[in-house]
C-alpha cells in the first residue's frame, strides 16, 4: 500500500493532484491511501514552499504546479 | 529514472518539437502582421459613419483585442521557458540567510523570474520565513513577485513603448527593494501570526529535474493554456472599457482630472487603485485608451501599480499569516513607494 499525501489549502489544482494520483494508481493497479493536507503548518513542515505538493512514503516527491503523469507513474511503481 | 532508448515511443522527438515551435512562430508573425489591414476591412464592412465615436471604438475593440490576446500568448510563452529554470524551493535557497540590503535586491529580482502564484502566497511566505530568509527579504518577493509579471511588461512593451515598459520594470523593483527593506528596519518579526513562528520547516531534497529542452516547450505552452486561458475574459473585458474610453472620454476631461497639472490625482489614482483588483492584462487596455486622452503617464502607472500590487483577495489570503497591523504596514510602505513612483514618472516623463 502505497502511502500518497497531497500537500495543499485546497485550491483547485490540489484537488486535481489527488485525482490524478488516484487514476493513475487505479490504472496501474497500485494500491493506495491518498490523503490531503491541508494546514499550513503542516506542509511548510515538509519543506515545500509551492503548492501542490506530493509526498510518497514519507518521501516529498513534487512541489508547485501538476504533476506529470508520468512521473506520478514512476512514484507508484518505484 | 531510466535512460529511454531512441525506440522508446514515449520519447518526444526533439527536433520535431524545435520545427514545431519555430513554423508556430514564424505563423505568429504572418498572422500578426495581417492585424490591421484585416481589422481596418472589418470595420469598413459594418454600417458605421467613418470617424465618428461608435466608428473609433468599434476600430479599437476589432483591432486590439486579437492583437492583445496574440502578443500575451507570446509573453507568457516565453516567460514559462524561462521560469522552467527556477523554482520557488530554489530561489528559498538563495535567499536563506542573505543579509539585508543585497538580500532584497536579490529577492527582487528573483521574484520577477521565480513562478508565483497568489494561492500559493501563504505556503510561500511561512516556507521563506521559516528557512531563516529574513521577513523584510521575503516582503521583497512578495511585492516584486505578482507586480512585475510578464503580462504586465510584455504588454506595455507593445502597448505603450519600451521605454514605460523598462521605467516600469525599474520602478517596480526599486518599490519592492526599498519597501522590503524599510519592512525589515520596522523589526516587525513580532507582529506575526504567533503560530508562524513556530513552524520550523523541514529540509526538501527534491530530486533536481532533469528537464530536457522539449520539456521547457512544454512548459511554455502549459503556461499560455493556464494563463491565457484565466485572464481572457480580462483582457476582452478591458479592451472593451478602453474602447469606450477611446471613443468617447473626451480628450480635456481626462487631462483636466488625470494630467500632469492635477497633483492631487496620483494619490487619488493609489487610493482607487488598492481596493480594485484586476490584474494587468485587464488593466493596461485601459492604461493605453487613458494615456492616448491626455492622461499623464504617472499616474496612469501609479494606479496600475495599485491595482496589481495591492489586492485586497491577496491581504485576505495573507491574513492567515499577518496580523491586521502588519498587513496595514505593508499596504501604507507599499503604497507610498508607488505614490513617489507616479510623481517621478510625470517628473520624467514630461
Amino acid at each position: 500500500m502505497k502511502d500518497v499525501k497531497v500537500l495543499g489549502p485546497g485550491c483547485k489544482r490540489c484537488q486535481t493532484t489527488a485525482e490524478l494520483v488516484q487514476a493513475e494508481a487505479d490504472r496501474l493497479g497500485v494500491p493506495v491511501r491518498i490523503d490531503k493536507v491541508t494546514d499550513y503548518a503542516a506542509i511548510a513542515g515538509y519543506g515545500i514552499v509551492s503548492t501542490p505538493g506530493v509526498v510518497v512514503d514519507g518521501k516529498v516527491v513534487h512541489a508547485g504546479g501538476l504533476p506529470k503523469t508520468e512521473d506520478i507513474a514512476r512514484w507508484l511503481v518505484a | 529514472m531510466t535512460i529511454a532508448s531512441p525506440a522508446d515511443p514515449r520519447r518526444p522527438n526533439t527536433s520535431l518539437w524545435f520545427a514545431a515551435t519555430l513554423a508556430a512562430l514564424v505563423a505568429w508573425v504572418v498572422v500578426y502582421r495581417q492585424l490591421v489591414p484585416v481589422s481596418d476591412w472589418v470595420v469598413a464592412q459594418l454600417p458605421l459613419q467613418p470617424g465618428s465615436a461608435v466608428a473609433d471604438a468599434v476600430r479599437f475593440f476589432i483591432y486590439d483585442t486579437p492583437k492583445v490576446l496574440m502578443l500575451l500568448t507570446l509573453v507568457v510563452f516565453a516567460m514559462g521557458v524561462v521560469r522552467s529554470y527556477f523554482s520557488p524551493e530554489r530561489t528559498r535557497a538563495l535567499l536563506a540567510g542573505r543579509r539585508e540590503g543585497v538580500g532584497n535586491v536579490a529577492a527582487a529580482g528573483l521574484g520577477i523570474v521565480t513562478p508565483f502564484c497568489s494561492c500559493s502566497a501563504v505556503p510561500l511566505f511561512i516556507g521563506f520565513v521559516s528557512a531563516g530568509v529574513p521577513l523584510g527579504v521575503t516582503f521583497s518577493f512578495l511585492i516584486a513577485a505578482p507586480m512585475i509579471n510578464e503580462v504586465a511588461l510584455g504588454l506595455l512593451f507593445a502597448l505603450v513603448g519600451w521605454q514605460v515598459a523598462l521605467a516600469y520594470l525599474g520602478f517596480g523593483l526599486a518599490v519592492a527593494i526599498v519597501s522590503g527593506w524599510v519592512i525589515g528596519r520596522l523589526h516587525l518579526e513580532g507582529w506575526l501570526e504567533p503560530w508562524v513562528l513556530a513552524v520550523r520547516a523541514g529540509a526538501v531534497d527534491l530530486p533536481e529535474d532533469a528537464m530536457s529542452p522539449v520539456d521547457r516547450i512544454r512548459a511554455g505552452i502549459e503556461a499560455v493554456r493556464d494563463i491565457v486561458g484565466r485572464v481572457w475574459v480580462w483582457i476582452v473585458a478591458g479592451i472593451a472599457v478602453g474602447a469606450l474610453i477611446h471613443g468617447y472620454a473626451p480628450a480635456d476631461l481626462l487631462a483636466a482630472i488625470m494630467g500632469r497639472e492635477a497633483w492631487w490625482s496620483v494619490p487619488a489614482a493609489v487610493l482607487l487603485g488598492i481596493p480594485m483588483y484586476s490584474n494587468a492584462a485587464g488593466i493596461i487596455p485601459v492604461v493605453e485608451a487613458l494615456i492616448g486622452k491626455g492622461a499623464a503617464i504617472g499616474t496612469v502607472l501609479a494606479f496600475m501599480m495599485a491595482v496589481i500590487a495591492l489586492s485586497l483577495p491577496e491581504m485576505i489570503i495573507l491574513r492567515k499569516v499577518l496580523t491586521v497591523r502588519l498587513i496595514a504596514i505593508f499596504v501604507g510602505v507599499v503604497g507610498l513607494g508607488i505614490l513617489a513612483v507616479g510623481f517621478l514618472f510625470n517628473a520624467l516623463f514630461a
